[in-house]
Parts: structure tokens; C-alpha cells; sequence
């Protein structure tokens, strides 16, 4: 007995000992993942010198040469391709920001509609959400662009809406009044960005109206009960008692949406709305820098949604049960 | 073969597929690693093509006279003929051609990536898209010289560029006529707008439901595309030309098999046309030239002696392979574009030189 218990505890082999190979491995791993890049990265700066190419970013500052139809950032043809870029990207955030906004809006209100008492208008909210959910997004936009907007009447016959004119030329905000055959004045937005606000709010929201659906089906039953039995009623029972539950369980599915009608965005080439990669796809044609311009498009994407990502995180926490 | 099928019976799974992800990080690495330094150099591309047995041809696929399907489902048009006529002189028969349709953004990223063996989609030849630095390819002879132009609606009352300050011109996305409308209205000192889209289907569908005041291309393009509207006689291509159009079909850089051999059965159309040579009187000429041994210049161009077309890694007879199956370039015109078209356009600059025009061949010799 006391021979056996003064035996020393016995030595595990390297090999045998999980914390040790886990290392290992993971060492071994880590050396081969640097290896394949390093062999990646030598393999296309060989490729790109047999070619005659190496990546530069000095084509930037060349004169672009091209006309762009609409930009925030004031721009003209004999701007930079940077600049150009620049217009392309705050094209893209203006679709971008105003669409969250709107698409989150008519979300909201569609998937609260759907708990509505009335029958009718929750049967509209199921047939909007399937018939949109269901069909592509690029054949809805060039719908809207082509079939609709397109159909509207030119600058002089303009339809007159209380507070807006819609024609061929743009629709038109607050008065805009008909000079020598053009609309002017007023507040103008380009067909091609109505369409596609229109297109991606109405695609968008239908997915945020179901995320919403879900978020207020999550809470209890017994929560509209004991608000129903307080005197309140359905509008306030839901902003005071169920929204505010409901939030934790949205917010976190907001999130994929919302970056989903970020990179929806660049759909925009296909009805001429001038946003970052349609800029993208002139600049690429006319300097034949492909892998620079694509690399840049890939990092200004990724960085658009991860900071979409990281707000929504941080609205998350806000949210959130606190736990104690 | 031996060595692996004993492999196979020993281990029926290959250790590859029992770790997928090595699998597929090896195989990536061996596709990346291994593409791109394959067809550089030397005869690369014509040897691919010969191997293969067929033409793969970018074109655009919707430009009548240039290259559109009739209503057959059969390609035909001058940028089609010439894929015919290459294959005609690379395998003697002009069908064994596959056509793509490009969009104008993406055919040089197609033929850049060997999709396309040859693009043949009425391209402009520029310094930079002939330069190493810029987009890197190899113009073969402009088969069209062309100039950019206006379309617009008859009813618009405009004649002139600057009737068109202040309005809206829709244009292809990735063009040259992108760049020269940006330049000349900057001249002129005209505001606009242009509207760019991605093919030439949306540009011309746009215009045709007023969403500009006027469209502009290829003036050939233009007409090309006029004749498809369901009221031609409403439109009116304006007098001004905005620039210089030389369209020509493109091969890779640094592979000269390939753009050597579309270059000179290229300039044979041409010389045929020269000649006197057409597709009707193809085979009385050759009986000519092989029963004139004096006949020096003719017998060399056909065939008959020589091996310029050997030379060339095409056939000894490569010329008359070409102008039996497409016929000599101002057949190739006429049928296409000219007088026997629905697009009747005129010769213009396209005529040879001998008749005041632009289309020389050097001498075949």
C-alpha cells in the first residue's frame, strides 16, 4: 500500500496530453492558414507583374472624365475617379439611410397590423408580405422602374398631387412649378432613385414586418390581457406594454435586415441609379484597374455593414432584459 | 494508372475526402496558384482553340448588322462574320464558332479571364484599352470606322447638340461614348444629365418611354437599332458626330498566334475586295492562278504557292477557305450593314482606299 502510494504520478506523454496537442494543432494550423496566404498573395503579385500590372492607387487622383447623373457631393467630369467614388458612395448611403428609415417604418406598421381585430387588414398584411417575400428583388425594381415609373406622363401633363407632381422628369416636393415645358422648383427626386427607394423599402419591409410579427408574438398572452384589463386601449397597449417587451426579441433580427438592404443597394445599377458600384463599373471600365476597384468595393461594403452591425449591437444592449 | 488504381484497392476513400477542409484549402491553393501564367505567351490561345475544335466569339448578340440572331436563332452580322471567317480559316468550316453575349461592362473582363477566345462586339480602339497599363489588349484592324452620334425624337423640334442644354441623354454604362459626351458638352459648355445603364436593351428601352430627350451611340449603332423600333421614321439621328469610332475585334496582349492570324484573315476580306476577288468568283480565280504560274502576287495570296498561311500556323489556303464561306469585305458589308440591309448605310469611310476610303491591307507577302 505505501509503496503504491509514494509512486510518483505518472508522466503523460507529450503526445497524450489533450492541453499540449490542442496547442499544437492549432500552432500547425495557424503556420499552414499563413503559409497559403503568403502563397496567395505571391502567387497574384507574380501574375500581376507578368502582366505588367502592379496595385497601385494612383490611378485615383486621374482626372475621372465622366459624367455622373445625380451626386450629393458636388461633382463635375473632370473631378478625380476618387472624388467620383466618393459621389458614388454618399449616393449609396442616401439610398442606404433613407430606405432603413422607411422600410423600418412600414415594417413596423405592417407587422403590428398583422395582430390587428379586423380581419381584412390582417388578411392584406399576409398578402403583401408573401407576394413581396416571393418574388426577386432585381425583377421588382426594374418593375417599378420600367412598368411604373417610366409609364408616368411628361413634365406637362404632370399628375398633381396635393403637395407633389409626378412626371417623367422626376417627382417633384413641395410647389414645383412648369417653365418652358420642364417642371422647377421645389424638392426633386430622380425616377431612378424613387424606384429604387420604393422597390427596396417594399421588399425590406416585409421581412422587418415579419421579424416585428415574431418579436410581438413572443410576448405572453397574458401581458394584453392584464394591459386590456387596465382600461387601455389596442394603440396603447401596444407602444406601452407589448413594444417595449417585444424590442429584445426584434432588434437582433433588425440586424440581418438591415444589412441585407445595405448590400441590396448596389442592385441600383440595373435601373441607372448612380450609386457606388455602378460609379464602380465605369471607373473599372475605363482604367482597368479591376482588382483594385473591386478590392476597394468589397471593403467599403464590408465597413458599411459592420457599422450598421455595430449600431444595432449597441441599440441591442439598450434593449435588452437587464438581469440582475 | 497502375500506381493509383492499387491505391484505390488498398484505401478505397482517398485521404483527401476524409478532411474536407484540407481538401478544399489544397484544391483552392492549387487552382489559384496554377491559373493565370498558363496562356501568356507564344501560340498559347491558337494551339487552346485548335485543340478544342471550336471558336468561342464574345459578341453582343442584339446590334442588327453587327451581331444579333435572325429569326432562326442564327447569328449573323459583320462582328459575327469575322468569328465565321477565323474559324472558316482555323477549321474550314465557319459554323464551328460559340457565340457569348457581353454586356459592354463585361466583355473585357471575359476575355481578360479566356472565356472568350476572341471579343468581336464593334469595340472602339483607344490608347488605353490598347496599352499594357491600361486595359491591356490586342486591337485587331478596325473593320468599321464609325463616329458617335445624337438619336432623338423628330417631335423634340431639336437639330443640334445644343438643343439638348438642360435635358437628359441616356448612354451605356462602360463605354468610350460615356467619356466623349462628358467631353464635347464640356466643350460647348452645355449642362446635362446622363442617365447610365448596363445594356444597350435598358438604354434604348428608356429612351423609347421618354425618359431622356435623346440617346447616344455609335452612329452605325443607332441606325442599327432604329430599324427596331416600332416607329422608325419618328426618330432622327442628328448631323453632329461627337468623335471617332474605330471598331475593331480584340484578342488578349502577349499572345501574337492568336491576333496575328484574326489580323491578316482580317486583312484577306479586305485585299480579296482589293482583288477583285468575291465569293461568286472564287473558284474561277483560283483555276487562274494555278494555271498562270506568272500570275505571282494572286497565286501567293490564294494558296497556290508559298506558305504565308502556314507562317501563320493557319492553312497554306486559309484565304480561300474565308472568302468561300464570308466573301470579300465589301460583301461582308453589303450583306450586313450596306445596300442589301435593312440598315442601308453608306460605305463612307469604309470604302477601300482606292476609292477615297479607309480600308487598306498591307501586302500579302
Amino acid at each position: 500500500m505505501i509503496k503504491i502510494l509514494a509512486t510518483p504520478l505518472i508522466q503523460v506523454p507529450w503526445w497524450r496530453n489533450n492541453r499540449k496537442v490542442g496547442w499544437l494543432l492549432q500552432a500547425a494550423f495557424g503556420l499552414f492558414l499563413l503559409i497559403a496566404i503568403a502563397l496567395l498573395l505571391a502567387n497574384l503579385e507574380r501574375n500581376l507583374a507578368r502582366a505588367g500590372m502592379r496595385l497601385t492607387l494612383g490611378w485615383m487622383s486621374q482626372p475621372a472624365g465622366f459624367d455622373i447623373a445625380e451626386t450629393l457631393l458636388p461633382y463635375k467630369a473632370s473631378d478625380s475617379y476618387g472624388r467620383a467614388l466618393l459621389a458614388g458612395l454618399i449616393n449609396t448611403l442616401r439610398v442606404v439611410i433613407s430606405g432603413l428609415i422607411l422600410a423600418t417604418g412600414l415594417g413596423v406598421v405592417v407587422g403590428a397590423a398583422s395582430f390587428s381585430a379586423n380581419p381584412l387588414l390582417r388578411g392584406i398584411t399576409r398578402i403583401y408580405v408573401e407576394l413581396v417575400r416571393n418574388i426577386p428583388l432585381l425583377l421588382q425594381l426594374v418593375f417599378w422602374y420600367f412598368a411604373v415609373f417610366l409609364s408616368l406622363p411628361p413634365a406637362d401633363q404632370a399628375l398633381h398631387l396635393p403637395g407633389l407632381q409626378l412626371a417623367k422628369s422626376g417627382i417633384y416636393l413641395f410647389g414645383a412649378r412648369l417653365i418652358n415645358g420642364e417642371l422647377e422648383g421645389g424638392l426633386r427626386l430622380s425616377l431612378e432613385l424613387a424606384a429604387l427607394l420604393t422597390g427596396l423599402v417594399i421588399y425590406s419591409a416585409a421581412f422587418i414586418a415579419e421579424v416585428v410579427r415574431g418579436g410581438i408574438a413572443s410576448v405572453p398572452k397574458g401581458q394584453w390581457e392584464a394591459a386590456e384589463s387596465l382600461g387601455l386601449q389596442p394603440i396603447q397597449i401596444l407602444r406601452l406594454v407589448v413594444l417595449p417587451q417585444a424590442l429584445r426579441v426584434i432588434v437582433p433580427g433588425l440586424n440581418s435586415q438591415y444589412i441585407s438592404l445595405a448590400k441590396n443597394s448596389s442592385l441600383a445599377v440595373a435601373i441607372g441609379y448612380p450609386d457606388l458600384y455602378a460609379v464602380a463599373e465605369t471607373t473599372l471600365n475605363q482604367t482597368g484597374r479591376g482588382i483594385e476597384v473591386f478590392l476597394l468595393l468589397l471593403l467599403i461594403y464590408l465597413v458599411l455593414n459592420l457599422l450598421i452591425s455595430a449600431a444595432m449591437n449597441a441599440i441591442n444592449r439598450l434593449v435588452r432584459l437587464q438581469e440582475r | 494508372m497502375d500506381y493509383e488504381r492499387s491505391l484505390d484497392y488498398k484505401n478505397p476513400i482517398p485521404n483527401s475526402q476524409k478532411n474536407p477542409v484540407a481538401f478544399l484549402l489544397i484544391g483552392l491553393i492549387l487552382v489559384i496558384t496554377g491559373c493565370g501564367g498558363v496562356e501568356t505567351s507564344g501560340n498559347g490561345r491558337l494551339d487552346a482553340i485548335k485543340a478544342r475544335g471550336s471558336l468561342t466569339c464574345g459578341v453582343d448578340g442584339k446590334l442588327p448588322g453587327f451581331s444579333y440572331q435572325d429569326n432562326a436563332g442564327k447569328y449573323a452580322g459583320i462582328d459575327v462574320d469575322v468569328c465565321r471567317a477565323l474559324a472558316a480559316a482555323l477549321f474550314n468550316n465557319p459554323n464551328k464558332v460559340e457565340y457569348r453575349d457581353l454586356t459592354s461592362s463585361e466583355r473585357f473582363a471575359a476575355l481578360a479571364s479566356g472565356e472568350v477566345d476572341v471579343l468581336s462586339r464593334n469595340t472602339t480602339r483607344t490608347l488605353s484599352r490598347d496599352a499594357k497599363g491600361g486595359n491591356g489588349l490586342e486591337f485587331a484592324p478596325t473593320i468599321f470606322f464609325d463616329g458617335q452620334g445624337v438619336m432623338v425624337p423628330i417631335a423634340s423640334g431639336i437639330t443640334n447638340l445644343k438643343g439638348l442644354a438642360g435635358k437628359t441623354i441616356c448612354v451605356e454604362n462602360g463605354t468610350t461614348t460615356e467619356l466623349n459626351l462628358a467631353d464635347r458638352f464640356r466643350e460647348l459648355g452645355v449642362a446635362y444629365t446622363p442617365l447610365k445603364y448596363q445594356s444597350g436593351d435598358q438604354t434604348f428601352g428608356a429612351y423609347l418611354q421618354g425618359r431622356c430627350a435623346a440617346v447616344t451611340s455609335d452612329r452605325s449603332r443607332l441606325a442599327a437599332v432604329k430599324t427596331s423600333f416600332p416607329n422608325p421614321a419618328n426618330h432622327i439621328i442628328l448631323g453632329d458626330v461627337l468623335s471617332k469610332e474605330p471598331l475593331g475585334p480584340v484578342t488578349v496582349n502577349n499572345d501574337s498566334g492568336i491576333s496575328d492570324a484574326l489580323r491578316w484573315v482580317i486583312f484577306a476580306t479586305m485585299q480579296a475586295e482589293e482583288s477583285g476577288i468575291n465569293s461568286k468568283n472564287l473558284k474561277e480565280k483560283l483555276a487562274f492562278a494555278k494555271a498562270n504560274p506568272n500570275q505571282a502576287d494572286l497565286r501567293r495570296f490564294l494558296g497556290v504557292e508559298g506558305d504565308l498561311g502556314s507562317q501563320l500556323g493557319l492553312a497554306v489556303d486559309f484565304v480561300p477557305r474565308v472568302i468561300a464561306s464570308v466573301g470579300n469585305y465589301g460583301e461582308i458589308y453589303d450583306r450586313n450593314v450596306g445596300q442589301g440591309s435593312r440598315l442601308k448605310l453608306e460605305r463612307g469611310l469604309n470604302r477601300s482606299y482606292k476609292d477615297g476610303g479607309l480600308i487598306y491591307s498591307p501586302p500579302f507577302r
